[in-house]
């Protein structure tokens, strides 16, 4: 933690993509839920996510990075889903 | 050479903005403000100034485009008065916050309800607080003036902090004066070429403004915020002697008229100064030891020079055009009276409410407050200490 002595004038943060030092995800209410056999990897979650927290490897679709999604439910919202089952849903958050 | 001319307050100022020539200026008219950015409009759309106008649908609005196009990096300028000061309150804390360098003059007038055009204090004083510097002038030649110290006291790196220029409605904005303008390139030498701090728009290096800060910090942010209105007297001082250079007139924290060796006092802000000088002429003939003080920093308040300057008087009478409902006292009343009350030996205090809604304030009225500060002195003793002078029964 800093000191008043070291906060930068109108407290302007001078450093790009400073919040992956933060993890965003810690007051969710909701968290998505991958089901994985429902999954056709049409990526719309990843365009969707605005916290990026989706992760894809090699073009496929990997589970979330719960550091920093914030429950939204954009994701489950989008998730098409095989045949109509969907691939995402959203669950209370158990602490 | 200088150039003598007569003209409005609010022509004044904007003549003070052709020569500066601000990157942005947003506006939205309001009485008594708006012959101010109308006249500055026209300098735009007669391409003497290339100053990006943007004409916007409120106050609210005008303030906020002007925190966007501060933090992108521009220098900016806007005007207002009243209800539209009102109306800008919320973003007047974030320019300050940001410490986004605007200056905006403030025509003053009265707030509603009812509803009323003409000049008072209460628009300023409202804002007192939201970490704005505060510049008040006596005639449209301090108007003029503070206005181009205003950009450079804004502007230096060791404030940037926005300045509200105060000058009194209609009595200010819209009498005509003998003033004497600079040349405008003495002006633009003056106020320099503008260089932002962290400007949006130096996309290689990439800044965020306006983040969220919670109980871990924001406590530290704002002590750290505190800590910079401390510097700004002597920049407004160091800034004022570089003015006197450019145009023989010197300005200070404040105005002190013959209280030197004075024993009585009064403190008055704007335009009511003059004529209460006058009025303390004539007492001063009759051998009467009075004297005047008018603030010109008001924000920050620079409180230990003026409690040094009033301590040795025997009464003082501090003139509010401006009420604090529901308060104890006017509000330039208390920071006078906080400026002294650690003094071991200190005046008499006694606030009076003048001019309201832009009632006259005649000669008549400042003999009165002499002839009870001349009682007070005499006796010790205070009748009233807060009073409505100038009122109908
Ligand atoms: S719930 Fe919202 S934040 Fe979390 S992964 Fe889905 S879209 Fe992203
Ligand atoms: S939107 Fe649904 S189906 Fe498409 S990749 Fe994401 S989880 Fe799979």
């Amino acid at each position: 933690m800093i000191g008043w002595k070291d906060i930068p004038p109108g407290m302007v943060l001078l450093e790009a993509g400073s919040a992956l030092k933060f993890k965003t995800g810690s007051w969710r209410a909701f968290k998505p839920r991958w089901i994985e056999e429902n999954c056709i990897q049409c990526l719309l979650c990843w365009l969707y996510c605005p916290d990026n927290a989706v992760k894809v490897k090699d073009g496929k679709r990997q589970d979330f990075d719960f550091d920093y999604c914030k429950g939204c439910g954009i994701c489950a919202m989008e998730c098409p889903g095989k045949k109509g089952n969907k691939a995402i849903v959203m669950e209370e958050e158990v602490k | 050479m200088t150039k003598v001319v007569a003209v409005t307050g609010n022509e004044a100022v904007a003549n003070a903005f052709r020569q500066i020539e601000p990157d942005v200026c947003a506006a939205y008219p309001i009485t008594p403000q708006t012959e101010l950015m109308q006249r500055f409009a026209a300098f735009v759309s007669n391409g003497q100034v290339k100053t990006e106008m943007i004409l916007v649908e409120s106050e609210h609005s005008a303030m906020s485009a002007c925190v966007g196009a501060a933090a992108a990096g521009g220098r900016v300028a806007t005007a207002t008065s009243s209800q539209g000061l009102a109306l800008m309150w919320e973003i007047l804390f974030i320019a300050s916050g940001l410490r986004l360098p605007i200056v905006m003059p403030v025509v003053n007038r009265a707030l509603s309800a009812p509803i009323n055009i003409h000049c008072d204090h209460s628009d300023a004083m409202g804002a007192r607080d939201s970490g704005w510097i505060q510049l008040w002038s006596e005639n449209a030649q301090e108007a003029y003036d503070n206005t181009i110290q205003a950009f450079r006291i804004a502007e230096h790196m060791d404030i940037r902090l926005p300045v509200m220029v105060c000058y009194d409605g209609f009595i200010i904005s819209h009498s005509i004066e003998r003033i004497e303008y600079l040349d405008d390139e003495v002006v633009k030498k003056f106020v320099g070429e503008y260089k932002p701090l962290y400007p949006l728009l130096d996309v290689d290096n990439p800044k965020s403004y306006g983040p969220l800060i919670l109980t871990d910090l924001y406590h530290e942010v704002r002590k750290a915020h505190s800590e910079v209105y401390k510097k700004v007297p002597k920049v407004v001082v160091d800034v004022a002697k570089e003015f006197k250079k450019i145009s023989g007139r010197s300005y200070g924290l404040f105005e002190s008229y013959r209280l030197d060796d004075a024993e009585i006092g009064i403190v008055i802000l704007n335009s009511a100064a003059g004529t209460t000088k006058d009025v303390i002429d004539e007492y001063r003939e009759r051998g009467i030891k009075v004297g005047l003080l008018k603030p010109r920093l008001f924000r920050p308040f620079p409180y230990e020079e003026v409690g040094n300057a009033l301590k040795n008087l025997k009464a003082v009478c501090v003139l509010d055009r401006a009420d604090a409902f529901g308060g104890s006292f006017g509000p330039l009343y208390l920071d006078i009276a906080a400026s002294l009350c650690n003094f071991k030996e200190k005046p008499v205090l006694i606030n009076r409410i003048y001019g309201l809604g832009g009632r006259d304030y005649m000669p008549e009225h400042a003999q009165g407050v002499i002839d009870e500060l001349i009682e007070i002195a005499k006796t010790g003793k205070v009748k009233v200490l807060k009073e409505y002078i100038g009122v109908r029964e």
